[in-house]
């Protein structure tokens, strides 16, 4: 329980990063979702990703919506600021949050039932506007806290614990956010932490809104037969059709250390912003992730073929995130002196004389 | 009836008659002469009737009056009834190049015909050139008939045509073909006519939402989210006007703002949430439709403690009611406007001035009070032009940015807590993102105790809400205080909110004149300063003057003061015209009479 505190001794085997801190630093309280939620192995892979990086966590702002994925980030950064705000409506605050302090990294955290549904407009939206942010999208194709429903991702076919089939056609969150001109679109497994870690970071080097949708199985009400989103089928399902590692900017190869398996298929370095370098391995045949049409048609057979494919699927490093659109100046709006603020009552008064 | 009548102008829209009106408008100030302009216009872009009302008054009663003196009749659709509203012995401007229909002629009123098609298509030569210089040339003829002064209007034209000369030439052109037609055809001027004064010479002329816009550049609100809804909209359109000339760096081109134009209220107001809680002074307007769809995130503000600064110009509801007009229906909505135990601070301005410096002190109780903060104003006061004293600002001014910890701040303390401890005011500090670990929080909107963290006991739960209501009750103190004015042996008090101001004042005087003496409480912020209460105390009976159905004014008055809901009798204007005196006055009078009659003999 949230308020069961964690002991806080220290293991002195566990490495500090650039900054002195170690994983320790980078997580949160006790997590209360049920024994064995995907959500879990996510905040992990969160926690995981922020300590590799050096990010200072009160740098960061993480914020969510409205149910079991949203309660998540309280058991990962406690030393960042938190923000568990209302059903479906995270993405405008974060969107809010960002304009008045661009300085900061951003994650949001949410889940189907909140993205897909009550907060769809939001999410496209903030797509839209590209945000500088990581949007983590818990994905379990069932409402948790109100014990079962399906949710919008429930794929078409597949049944509830109850008993029910979903008649309904599904939402991919993948093909939704590429068809709104997302800048970075990834799917994971919370099972695998080795391919979602790097996306994770990857995702916090772009600059502009990386959307990582993570089939994370709802252990209790969505992880029996009949499920398209239990671990069993995840696990059948999901192919890596795209690999995808990050390399920090400054990073020098140890020697002797394998970089890359060129074998089995092409293989692509995309640089960020940051000078950072997203190096795509294993491409297969004819795949651009670059190419925005391309994946769209791609993950679309992928999907008709019964498969869940996976990996950092789409990057446009050079989209302009929302900042970069309004030319904001570099200082956050919010540390901005009142003086550069206020014209003053002398521009009052000359302002004035055009309402005579 | 020299610098005392009204005349209304009938126009189709769209066809550029706005600019004309607002001349007229905008000379008579220029002479000197106390005058308001009532812009009454359709959901519509174009091809739909439209008016215009000009009222001048020597003594400033400048409120609406449906008396006019004078119609300009252009609009042919509404003749009928626009030249049945012009008062016996009055006038009626027309076009005159078609004839009138015999059934409209009215003969207690004087025609004037002018054959402007006409004269438009005889001078001018593209038929839109036609339609629009149409307008200026009826404003050529009010010049003449009403004596406005032909050098004010001419530098009026240089003015805003200065740069382009085939225009000022048209128009120029257009100005003089009325004036000179009226000189030639009519006896000029009439006897309602314009004397040149000086009561204008330190006052501006501006519309309140211009004035809401200056307020927020001048409180130094850096985030402005907003979804697009009339009457609020050039509430947006004029910040980022201002911003574009004084917040863009010249070198660099760079902003120090961002205008966020949202999907809807849903997200513009969580817009202004985050970045409140990010220390932005931030705000949003909105009409009432909006604050419907905000009401959710208003109560996450509010239980969260979140700055937040809501514009809300009312226009007529329920639903999406009439855009167009206005109304003050939208009280008792903003005061609890979320689900659970919430209330929330209000500001109301009754003119352009009141505006601005209430828009910018909402700043100061959003971040002092970290709650959610209303600017109400309405579509009168937001749209049409009022002539305010010049704006003044102070520049030793600096933001009350409330209680919010530096590093150093948090590096003092053993350890910190968001919610405790209070303050007098039942503020706790909060630390900004970005600040320090320390300093770091969880902020929920779901139950929590005093130190922020998550709970569901009972006790923990009533703590904070029992704070937020302290905090709230404080507040009464900072909000502006309700505005009093007390005569000699008043018999009465009235009891008003807003943009009814000037219609109740005048009232006030009329009745003043047949020896009903009246005191006068406008409200100005909620919750309710204890001015108010001992106004409320010191009278037997009030009439609360509003504009909506439900007395919202009264209600909210009953609910969170001491007043005895007999001693509040009850005047509503709500059919989405900007209030007059004369219904005022007539109700005031009816209610007493009744009164007196139930009083055994």
């Amino acid at each position: 329980m949230s308020y069961i505190k964690k002991p806080s001794a220290r293991n002195p085997s566990l490495k500090p990063n650039a900054l002195g801190l170690t994983v320790r630093d980078y997580e949160g309280v006790m997590s209360t979702l049920c024994a064995g939620c995907g959500h879990d192995s996510i905040t992990a892979a969160i926690t995981r990703a922020f300590y590799e990086l050096d990010v200072p966590p009160h740098m960061v702002a993480k914020l969510s919506g409205i149910g079991c994925s949203s309660k998540t980030p309280t058991y990962f950064l406690s030393g960042a600021h938190g923000f568990n705000s209302a059903h479906g409506r995270m993405p405008a605050i974060l969107t809010g949050a960002s304009a008045a302090n661009r300085d900061l990294t951003y994650i949001g955290v949410s889940g189907d039932g909140d993205s897909l549904s009550i907060g769809l407009g939001q999410m496209a939206h903030a797509i839209r506007r590209n945000v500088d942010a990581l949007y983590v999208l818990e994905n379990n194709g069932v409402y948790g806290l109100t014990k079962g429903q399906f949710s919008a991702s429930a794929d078409p076919g597949s049944k509830s614990k109850y008993g029910e089939t979903n008649p309904q056609q599904a939402m991919d969150p993948v093909l939704l956010a590429l068809s709104l001109g997302a800048t970075f679109v990834a799917r994971s497994f919370s099972g695998d932490k080795s391919q979602l870690v790097p996306i994770l970071k990857a995702a916090l080097a772009h600059r502009g809104f990386a959307l990582v949708d993570v089939i994370s199985p709802c252990v209790t009400f969505n992880d029996h037969e009949g499920s398209t989103k239990s671990y069993r089928y995840t696990r059948q399902h999901d192919q890596e059709v795209v690999e995808a590692d990050w390399i920090p900017p400054d990073f020098v190869p140890p020697a002797g250390e394998i970089t890359a398996d060129y074998a089995a298929g092409t293989s692509a370095d995309v640089t960020l912003h940051d000078g950072s370098v997203v190096r795509f391995t294993k491409i297969p045949e004819g795949y651009d992730p670059g190419d925005r049409d391309a994946v769209v048609s791609y993950v679309r057979r992928k999907r008709t073929a019964g498969v869940v494919p996976t990996g950092l699927l789409f990057l446009d490093p050079g989209g302009s995130e929302m900042h970069a659109a309004n030319r904001t100046v570099a200082t956050p709006l919010a540390q901005l002196p009142y003086e550069s603020l206020c014209p003053g009552a002398a521009a009052l008064d000359a302002l004035q004389r055009s309402y005579r | 009836m020299v610098n005392r009548f009204a005349f209304k102008l009938a126009n189709v829209n769209g066809t550029g008659s706005a600019s004309a009106n607002s001349l007229l408008m905008q000379a008579i100030f220029r002479m000197g002469i106390p005058v308001s302009g009532k812009n009454l216009f359709p959901s519509n872009i174009q091809g739909l009737p439209t008016w215009y009302e000009i009222r001048v008054d020597r003594d400033g009663h400048t409120a609406r009056t449906a008396r006019f003196d004078l119609m300009v009749a252009m609009n042919a659709e509404t003749y009928e009834a626009d030249i049945d509203e012009v008062r016996p012995g009055g006038w009626v401007l027309f076009d005159s190049s078609w004839p009138l229909k015999p059934s409209f002629l009215r003969t207690d009123v004087t025609f004037l015909g002018v054959p402007y098609a006409n004269i438009c298509i005889e001078n001018f030569g593209a038929a839109r050139e036609r339609t629009l210089m149409k307008n200026i040339v009826y404003a050529g003829t009010l010049a003449a008939l009403l004596d406005i002064d032909m050098d004010v209007v001419q530098g009026m034209l240089a003015e805003k045509f200065g740069a382009k000369p085939k225009l000022m030439a048209s128009n120029a052109k257009a100005i003089r073909l009325g004036y000179d037609y009226a000189k030639e055809h009519f006896a000029c001027p009439l006897p309602i006519r314009l004397e040149a004064m000086d009561t204008t010479a330190d006052t501006i002329l501006i519309n309140g939402n211009t004035a809401i816009a200056l307020g927020a550049l001048y409180a130094g609100a850096t985030v402005a989210a907003w979804y697009p809804i009339t009457p609020s909209t050039s509430v947006l359109d004029a910040f980022k006007e201002l911003c574009e000339e004084y917040r863009v760096d010249p070198e660099t081109n760079e902003r120090r703002y961002c205008i966020l134009q949202a999907e809807d209220e849903l997200a513009a107001i969580g817009m202004v949430i985050g970045a409140g809680w990010n220390g932005a002074r931030a705000f949003t307007a909105t009409s009432g439709p909006g604050i419907s769809l905000m009401s959710e995130l208003v109560g996450l503000a509010y239980y969260a403690e979140i700055p937040a600064v809501i514009v809300d110009v009312q226009r007529v509801g329920p639903s999406t009611g009439m855009p167009t007009r206005t109304q003050q229906g939208d009280i008792l909505l903003c005061a609890y406007a979320s689900h659970g135990d919430t209330k929330h601070l209000l500001l109301f301005p009754g003119n352009p001035e009141e505006c601005f410096h209430f828009t910018a002190r909402a700043f100061d109780l959003a971040e002092r009070f970290q709650a959610p903060v209303f600017v109400l104003s309405d579509l009168d006061i937001g749209m049409n032009d009022w002539v305010v004293p010049r704006l003044t600002w102070d520049d030793s001014y600096r933001p009350d940015r409330g209680r919010v910890l530096s590093r150093e701040d948090l590096e003092a303390l053993p350890k910190y807590h968001r919610y405790s401890p209070e303050d007098w005011q039942g503020v706790a500090a909060r630390t900004l993102p970005g600040t320090s670990s320390k300093g770091a929080f969880f902020t929920r909107g779901s139950g929590h105790n005093k130190h922020g963290g998550y709970t569901e006991d009972p006790d923990e739960y009533r703590e904070v809400m029992d704070r937020l209501a302290r905090k709230h009750w404080t507040a009464r103190n900072f909000v502006p205080p309700a505005l009093i004015e007390t005569r000699p042996n008043a018999s009465f008090g009235i009891v008003t909110v807003g943009s009814c101001d000037l219609a109740v004042r005048e009232a006030l005087a009329e009745l003043a004149e047949n020896g009903l003496m009246g005191d006068y409480l406008r409200v100005r912020g909620f919750p309710f300063g204890p001015e108010v209460e001992s106004f409320l105390r010191r009278h037997d009976r009030m009439f609360v003057v509003e504009q909506n159905r439900d007395a919202q004014l009264r209600s909210l008055l009953t609910l969170e003061t001491g007043v005895a809901k007999a001693q509040l009798f009850s005047v509503r204007a709500y059919g989405g015209l900007p209030l007059q005196a004369d219904q005022v006055v007539r109700e005031v009078v009816h209610q007493i009479r009744e009164t007196e009659k139930e009083r055994p003999a």
